[in-house]
């Protein structure tokens, strides 16, 4: 029943304005990408010229309203932002993977289609909400669990990321545990493996690098989360010791401090070097992500 | 089949519901109201909701005036003077030197009124045993020199400090006026406002925050549940003083009260005069009391009066 479309010069001219608008699209997100780079990496060299960049990222004091001297450490919230991104990663990672393995195995198509489209709208709860929860209901449990006098502690924005790096791990696992051809399963299963040793042994192995990218998509998820750890950690500024004491990472540090800071001075400057230093956390994970998926698709071909 | 019949419902669905929105949209944003030139005011979360107050009741008696209010902090406000983008700023703290000249540079030239006297209160959970600290004491847990209750005759339990970002007035007076110009613990968790530091420090046994005293108050007036206020001593040998006592405060025996300012760049309009008269006006500082904080003394005030004209 498909019509055939008549192909004359209009045609042709139709078709490559349409290409042209596609291609428009494509590079936009290139230039934006570049003009971003290009933004942060302009604004954050003016603050260079007041504080050293071997005390810029060996310091772990920051306090630039210091009434003693200005002090522009980046140690502590660095380690701040590893920690608590460690900390969601270690809890969620396990679970979606297992949730994954769970909904491309076990499940029956019922309750595959009903537990798809809920872990796809914990992904739409607000940050703001969840750093909410964080404050009234984690918070407070940590604190019982582990007898401290308040629970806004890095563990606390831990579990709340968890959270929220959840749908990605277990779509993008449960993508790539599907997309191990049918013909794998088969022979292994015709071998006289049973389904479990099916899954452990070859379904996981060969979607390893697909399940890896979506722990690299959800830690870049977690590392950029803003809202969610202004809320939940107690931000406080002093070096972690631990996940039972309040921290203060590099995004919650620029959503503080950038809407009081007077403009163009060298704390202006350092809040967009820290936001330069997230830019490449996150660019990187992002970017090792890209190529881990490629290689997985390349080999299952 | 099945799913097919039910898409265009969903669309159908989305097309009422945003038509509604629409139309409210179109309702909130009606002619009437774009027509009032709004008084934007902004800054200090201490002064937020006392202001907005006052600016209610005015609007009750002037039909026809539009004021908003925002929060954000003493030196958001500052900053949105010096940058053009308010009209009139809270802030509970004095202009720096940097922003003086700042403004200066920019060809802003503050002018600035006090309109309230706060009393800022040192707060700990109602659990807490201890009653009263000297000012060098609070300084000094401040300062994270003091990191336990023990040692003040507390619990045997680490003192939890909260605070405000240093964005805030607050935060700015306290590090000047009783941590000496020294700096805060790094321990400090930084609150996004006086309602969160009290919250916390309800929660919090071993807590203790520091909020304006107009914060210190629930709906009916009463003290809130959960925290407790401590009384101030001056040095070792002064007598203590609670934020509380009125009496206290007016004679400047409690010893961390300041005034709360509003600023305007250059002479204020007509309009923002009128406003800040009202505030002025024996009316208004009965709405200032009501709300916890204090009353302007008789040289401020004449202060003002220079400034107004």
């Amino acid at each position: 029943m498909t019509s055939v479309k008549k192909k004359g010069l209009l045609g042709d001219l139709k078709e490559s304005l349409i290409q042209k608008v596609f291609q428009t699209s494509g590079l936009l997100a290139i230039i934006v990408l570049l003009g971003i780079f290009a933004l942060l990496l302009y604004t954050s060299i003016p603050a260079f010229r007041e504080v050293s960049l071997k005390e810029f990222l060996t310091s772990s004091r920051w306090d630039p309203t210091s009434p003693e001297r200005p002090e522009y450490g980046l140690l502590s919230m660095l380690a701040s932002t590893v920690m608590v991104t460690l900390g969601a990663l270690l809890i969620a990672f396990p679970v979606g993977v297992a949730v994954a393995a769970y909904l491309s195995d076990v499940a029956s198509p019922r309750v595959r289609e009903i537990i798809k489209p809920v872990v796809e709208l914990l992904a739409a709860i607000p940050s703001v909400v969840v750093g909410f929860l964080g404050i009234t209901l984690v918070g407070p449990l940590i604190a019982r669990i582990f007898n401290l006098s308040h629970g806004l502690t890095a563990l606390n924005g831990s579990l709340l990321l968890a959270v929220m790096a959840l749908p990605t791990i277990i779509s993008i696992s449960e993508d790539s545990l599907n997309a191990v051809p049918v013909s794998f399963v088969e022979a292994s299963l015709a071998l006289g493996a049973n389904r479990w040793q099916t899954l452990i042994r070859v379904k996981i192995p060969a979607a390893i690098s697909g399940i890896i990218a979506s722990l690299m998509l959800g830690m870049g998820r977690a590392i950029g989360e803003t809202m969610t750890v202004l809320m939940a950690t107690g931000n406080a500024r002093s070096f972690p010791h631990g996940f039972l004491q309040s921290v203060r990472t590099l995004t919650a540090t620029i959503a503080i401090e950038l809407g009081e800071v007077p403009y163009y001075t060298t704390h202006y400057y350092a809040l967009f070097a820290i936001g330069l230093v997230l830019f490449i956390m996150t660019f990187f994970v992002n970017l090792a992500a890209d190529i881990i998926l490629e290689k997985q698709k390349r080999k299952l071909q | 089949m099945k799913q097919l019949r039910t898409k265009p419902k969903l669309g159908s669905w989305l097309v009422a519901i945003s038509t509604v929105l629409v139309l409210a949209l179109l309702m909130l944003t009606s002619p009437a109201a774009a027509q009032r030139k709004m008084i934007q005011i902004k800054g200090s979360d201490t002064m937020v909701n006392l202001v907005q107050i006052l600016a209610e009741e005015y609007m009750a008696k002037k039909p026809g005036s539009a004021i908003a209010v925002l929060g954000g902090g003493s030196g958001t406000g500052i900053t949105a003077i010096i940058n053009g983008t308010c009209d009139l700023a809270n802030h509970s703290r004095e202009w720096k030197q940097k922003e003086l000249d700042l403004a200066y540079e920019k060809g802003v030239r503050p002018r600035i009124f006090a309109i309230a006297v706060d009393a800022l209160s040192i707060i700990v959970n109602d659990r807490n045993p201890i009653e009263s600290l000297t000012m060098a004491q609070v300084g000094s847990i401040f300062r994270g020199e003091i990191k336990n209750w023990k040692i003040l005759g507390g619990p045997d339990q680490k003192i939890s400090l909260y605070g405000r970002q240093s964005n805030s007035g607050t935060y700015a007076f306290l590090q000047e006026h009783v941590l000496n110009n020294k700096n805060y613990s790094q321990d400090v968790k930084e609150m996004n406002g006086n309602a969160q530091i009290i919250e916390a420090v309800t929660q919090d046994l071993a807590g203790i925050g520091y909020v304006g005293v107009g914060y210190l108050y629930d709906e009916n007036g009463q003290v809130r549940k959960g925290i407790k206020v401590l009384k101030i001593k001056k040095d070792e040998n002064s007598p203590e003083y609670s934020p509380l006592d009125k009496e206290a405060v007016y004679s400047a025996k409690y010893a961390i009260s300041r005034p709360l300012y509003q600023c305007t760049n250059g002479k204020p309009s007509a309009a923002v005069a009128d406003f800040i008269r009202f505030e002025l006006s024996p009316e208004g500082q009965a709405i200032v009391e009501k709300e916890g904080f204090f009353k302007i003394g008789q040289e401020l005030m004449q202060q003002n009066e220079k400034n107004l004209r």
